[in-house]
């Protein structure tokens, strides 16, 4: 009963900061905060909706197998957002700074 | 309680999606792409207990393998212009 409830609120807390990383990688200004929303939902949404699955199966193969995908998500998704950052940085996109024009332009160089 | 998580996961990919669709610059398309391919694996392990059918997770895990590698590679074609491999930065179409 408890490990249920315990569950039930992992996985709303998870579907939450889903949604919170939707709506910020939609309205954010520019490319490296729109990253860091994505970054919050790669990592700690993803990990909460996992624990509360697993504390739902119980000590199963289908827990293990969600072990398995969290400490495989727990290893890429940082390297794919660094990666992504380190080469639009390294393309010349400038993150947006305080008194720049606003968003919308895009900018290609 | 699954269908809302869900629900959720839904929700987010369409806003992953719609940015994906707008967003001004590459990067931001793959960062959106990547959030999509995430979100699909949460889906899957997901449903796979909507529908308690635990093989579904095999299917999560190894969609977990394949968006690591096809957000790379997408990157690496993205900023040298080539797959195969040449640290040369001139040749790239960036």
């Amino acid at each position: 009963m408890i490990i249920d409830i315990l569950s039930w609120i992992l996985l709303l807390t998870g579907g939450a900061l889903g949604i919170l990383g939707g709506i910020g990688i939609h309205r954010f200004p520019d490319f490296y905060t729109r990253l860091h929303a994505g970054g919050i939902t790669d990592t700690l949404c993803a990990m909460l909706i996992l624990t509360g699955l697993a504390l739902q199966a119980g000590w199963s193969l289908a827990a293990f197998k969600l072990g398995m995908i969290f400490m495989f998500l727990f290893f890429t998704s940082p390297t794919a957002s660094h990666a992504l950052a380190s080469a639009a940085m390294h393309s010349g996109l400038k993150p947006r700074l305080e008194g720049d024009e606003p968003a919308g332009v895009p900018h290609h160089d | 309680m699954f269908i809302a998580v869900t629900l959720a996961i839904l929700v987010t990919i369409g806003l992953a999606l719609a940015r994906a669709l707008a967003g001004p610059t590459t990067y931001d398309r793959i960062a959106a792409a990547n959030m999509f391919g995430t979100k699909t694996v949460l889906l899957i392990a997901v449903l796979a207990f909507l529908s308690d059918r635990a093989d579904l997770l095999d299917i999560a895990l190894v969609y977990a393998l394949i968006n690591f590698i096809g957000v790379i590679a997408a990157l690496k074609l993205v900023t040298r212009g080539n797959f195969h491999g040449s640290s040369d930065k001139d040749s790239g179409i960036i």
